[in-house]
């Protein structure tokens, strides 16, 4: 039996079709349901709005709609009504009753607004919260448009006209070259232009095959973003893929997913299911002679993986150790054939760029760096999400503007981009625009879009730690100074960490630093340094107040920091009941201490005080 | 605690990736997910199947971070080390995981209750730190609140939370597919 989709006017007419039969004013509840929001309680809340339009009359007046993330993260599970836009954070079930009946009747609940802190009033429409404000959600705007799990809805919003468009012109060099002149360079974190990446497949004969792969390992940790597109909208990845196949005669495609992420490969399990149903995958592609497949492949937690000789191997079904490069994968990836990698959020750029065009595509940007990019701003800031900025746009806007700024009266240190293999800015250096020749020069990388916000209360060195832990751990071994090398940094900062530090260890944490930089062979190993120049180039300060003065500035090195008692404390004991050695003593409703000999620095009383009475010094 | 593994269930899994691309880690992910872990028998029929040998598989088997070689506990705690929850405590949150616990990341109670692990990122990086149990995530988590979430899961009539339960609704057809083959 032929698809339904079996000839470009039958697309055409189908996608009118589904246009026309959207009623505009028709008032609709979108909830926000990607992992994250689900994890916020969203799926009560679903269940709740059912029940509550359950009877003809409210399910006349409105709809619901279940979509991926809306990119607030810090106010999930939050809803959105169209077509006002109007926002509301943080729904509880019940206030669900109250909400769809104001909906019902076009009001507006004022007191389930978010309110401005600055100003203290209620703001109702999402385009006018300060998070969203200096946004330009090209990619993560779809989100709240699109059902993930029907691909009708995806059609309905303008979803695979690019293909069409793209099938209809029948010139592939010509999408090609205009992937080049949109100057989109690859969102992974590397940077290397997409274009130029076709341009080299397009030449190369497979002898049975050519891939095309779409590199949905996010190993970054701190980085989300392509979880949200793989949950929120995977049909814009398979069209990416499509326009890419036809662009340079790939045959196979394979998305690879990381297995950390079962809701995206569950949508994405849906997404290509219906897709093939419809005729928009396997052969005869809208009944034109285009054909291409797209399996998942699964990963099964290697960061390494990421990396792209590595995700080669993993994908044949080996241990992902990655190799020597040349030959690139370009010229022998998987099973020896032409691949080419590209990561989630490049394919959802795709047709973007065929359907409004390269030149308008390049207006958006730097002149190197076009385009958005969605970063993840996570970590110790008050506005915690998805963001998407056009390149350029200065650190310090995101941190504050959009950010909001620090948690609890803090002050933001520094960010961190690139996750382990980019570095540490610090706030001097906060007017830096963002794309990928600056954030370089900064000793950090663009990366996959990992910013992680650090206050005065993390301490740098621990954060060097972390990531140095993070790479001896994920480092494949192949290479002996990157698997000795991490090894190694990562024992002098624990030293240093834990109070044994000396001087001369900084000269040797450089000198290992820079070797691992030049004699290891995957970009794992080439970038295993960053983290730990880059804190040294900016914050030598805070290391040497560790080994010089034994002091840990941001009170977070367990060996260098005491745990003691002030005069906030009401004496209600919830401390002392929590302390797992019995450290702590005092009379009920009486200041309390802490014997010193005994604690551990578990810091479960720390987070027990409701009246932040255990300090740290 | 060694569970008894049928041939036949193995071999269908085997049959199942002939095909498609992925090879052994697709096979392995499905043993895993069968079994709760990859028993030493499963992984021989595999290789005799696929004509891999053992040695290979083993390689596998121990480079990626989501297989064990050994049964996991009843109950299986896994806490997010991400960037994100780094800098909010997640360190503080597995030690006091390891205290209560008795055991370290990777290791099982003799009970086999519990099992504890960490993972590199979930990627819930806003409600950080986060910790699941089974498919039930605990958001925010602070070391104070490790004993409560111990406590919820030593219930009998725990109630699974919205993610796990959305989880299990969207990959019900995927577990029916692997368990009934």
């Amino acid at each position: 039996m032929a698809p339904p989709l079996d000839s470009l006017e039958v697309f055409k007419t189908f996608q009118q079709r589904l246009a026309k039969g959207r009623k505009a004013d028709h008032r609709t509840i979108v909830v926000s349901a990607g992992a994250c929001g689900l994890a916020s309680g969203a799926q009560k809340l679903i269940e709740a709005l059912q029940a509550e339009m359950h009877d003809e009359d409210t399910a006349a007046q409105v709809a619901m709609r279940v979509t991926g993330c809306h990119g607030f993260c810090e106010l999930e599970p939050s809803l959105l009504v169209e077509p006002e836009g109007t926002f509301y954070p943080r729904v509880a079930v019940k206030q669900v009753g109250r909400l769809v009946k104001a909906v019902a009747c076009g009001e507006v609940v004022t007191d389930l607004l978010w309110t401005d802190p600055d100003t203290g009033k209620p703001v109702a429409r999402m385009e006018d919260l300060p998070f969203y404000r200096k946004q330009l959600r090209k990619i993560m705007g779809r989100n709240e448009k699109i059902d993930p799990v029907r691909v009708e809805s995806y059609i309905e919003n303008g979803g695979y006209a690019a293909l069409v468009k793209v099938v209809e012109k029948g010139n592939p060099d010509w999408v090609v070259e205009e992937v080049v002149r949109s100057g989109l360079r690859g969102r992974g974190g590397a940077g290397f232009p997409t274009g130029v990446k076709w341009r080299l497949l397009a030449k190369r004969p497979g002898r049975e095959h050519k891939f095309l792969v779409c590199n949905a390992d996010e190993g970054d940790p701190g980085a989300y973003m392509d979880r949200s597109i793989l949950e929120g909208n995977p049909h814009c990845i398979l069209e990416g893929m499509l326009i890419g196949a036809y662009a340079t005669g790939a045959t196979q495609g394979i998305l690879y997913i990381r297995n950390e992420y079962p809701l995206a490969i569950a949508h994405v399990r849906t997404a290509l299911e219906q897709a093939y149903e419809q005729g928009l995958l396997g052969n005869h592609i809208l009944g034109t002679e285009f054909c291409f497949d797209i399996q998942i492949v699964q990963g099964a937690g290697a960061f390494v993986c990421g990396e792209e000789t590595a995700l080669i191997r993993s994908i044949e079904g080996k241990m992902g150790e990655p190799r020597q490069r040349p030959p690139f994968p370009i010229q022998q990836g998987i099973h020896g054939e032409p691949t080419c990698i590209n990561n989630v959020e490049t394919w959802a750029n795709i047709p973007l760029i065929m359907l409004e065009g390269a030149e308008n595509y390049a207006g958006t940007g730097t002149s190197g760096s076009a385009g958005t990019k969605v970063f993840s701003l996570v970590g110790k800031i008050k506005n915690t999400g998805l963001v998407e900025v056009p390149m350029g746009i200065t650190i310090r806007e995101i941190v504050y503007d959009i950010g909001g700024g620090a948690v609890d009266g803090a002050s933001v240190k520094a960010v961190q981009t690139g996750g382990p293999s980019g570095g540490c800015i610090p706030v001097s250096r906060f007017d830096l625009p963002i794309d990928y020749d600056s954030l370089a020069k900064a000793g950090s990388i663009m990366g996959s879009g990992g910013m992680i916000v650090m206050d005065n209360h993390t301490c740098i060195v621990d954060v060097a730690k972390y990531f140095m832990g993070f790479l001896k751990d994920e480092s494949c071994g192949k290479c002996y100074t990157c698997r000795k090398g991490t090894q190694r940094m990562y024992e002098i900062l624990e030293d240093i960490t834990e109070g044994r530090g000396r001087k001369e260890q900084l000269e040797l944490l450089e000198e290992l630093a820079l070797v691992v930089k030049d004699t290891t062979m995957c970009g794992l190993g080439q970038t295993a340094a960053n983290p730990v120049l880059s804190t040294l180039r900016y914050f030598r300060e805070e290391y040497l107040e560790h080994i010089g003065n034994g002091r840990c500035p941001a009170g977070v090195c367990k060996a260098l920091i005491t745990y003691s008692i002030n005069e906030n404390c009401t004496g209600c004991g919830v401390c002392a009941s929590n302390c797992p050695t019995e450290a702590i003593a005092g009379k009920r409703k009486e200041r309390h201490s802490i014997d010193a000999s005994k604690c551990i620095k578990c810091g479960n009383c720390r987070s027990a005080c409701k009246f932040n009475a255990v300090e740290v010094v | 605690m060694e569970t008894q593994v049928n041939a036949e269930k193995v071999l269908d899994i085997v049959r199942k990736h002939e095909d498609g691309w992925g090879g052994m880690i697709a096979v392995l992910t499905d043993i895993q997910y069968v079994f709760g872990y990859l028993p030493e028998e499963a992984l021989r029929i595999v290789a005799s199947a696929t004509g891999t040998s053992l040695a290979d598989i083993y390689g596998v088997a121990t480079f990626y971070r989501a297989f064990s070689l050994h049964p996991r506990g009843k109950h299986h705690v896994c806490v997010c080390l991400g960037t994100a929850c780094h800098v909010r405590g997640a360190q503080m949150v597995v030690e006091e995981f390891e205290r209560q616990l008795n055991i370290r990341p990777g290791e099982t109670t003799p009970d086999g209750n519990f099992s504890l692990e960490t993972v590199n990122c979930l990627g819930a990086c806003a409600l950080g730190p986060i910790v699941t149990m089974g498919n039930a995530p605990s958001t925010k988590v602070c070391p104070s609140d490790v004993r409560r979430i111990l406590k919820a899961a030593r219930k009998p009539d725990e109630e699974a939370d919205s993610l796990g339960a959305s989880v299990a609704v969207a990959l019900g057809r995927e577990m029916e597919e692997v368990t009934t083959i």
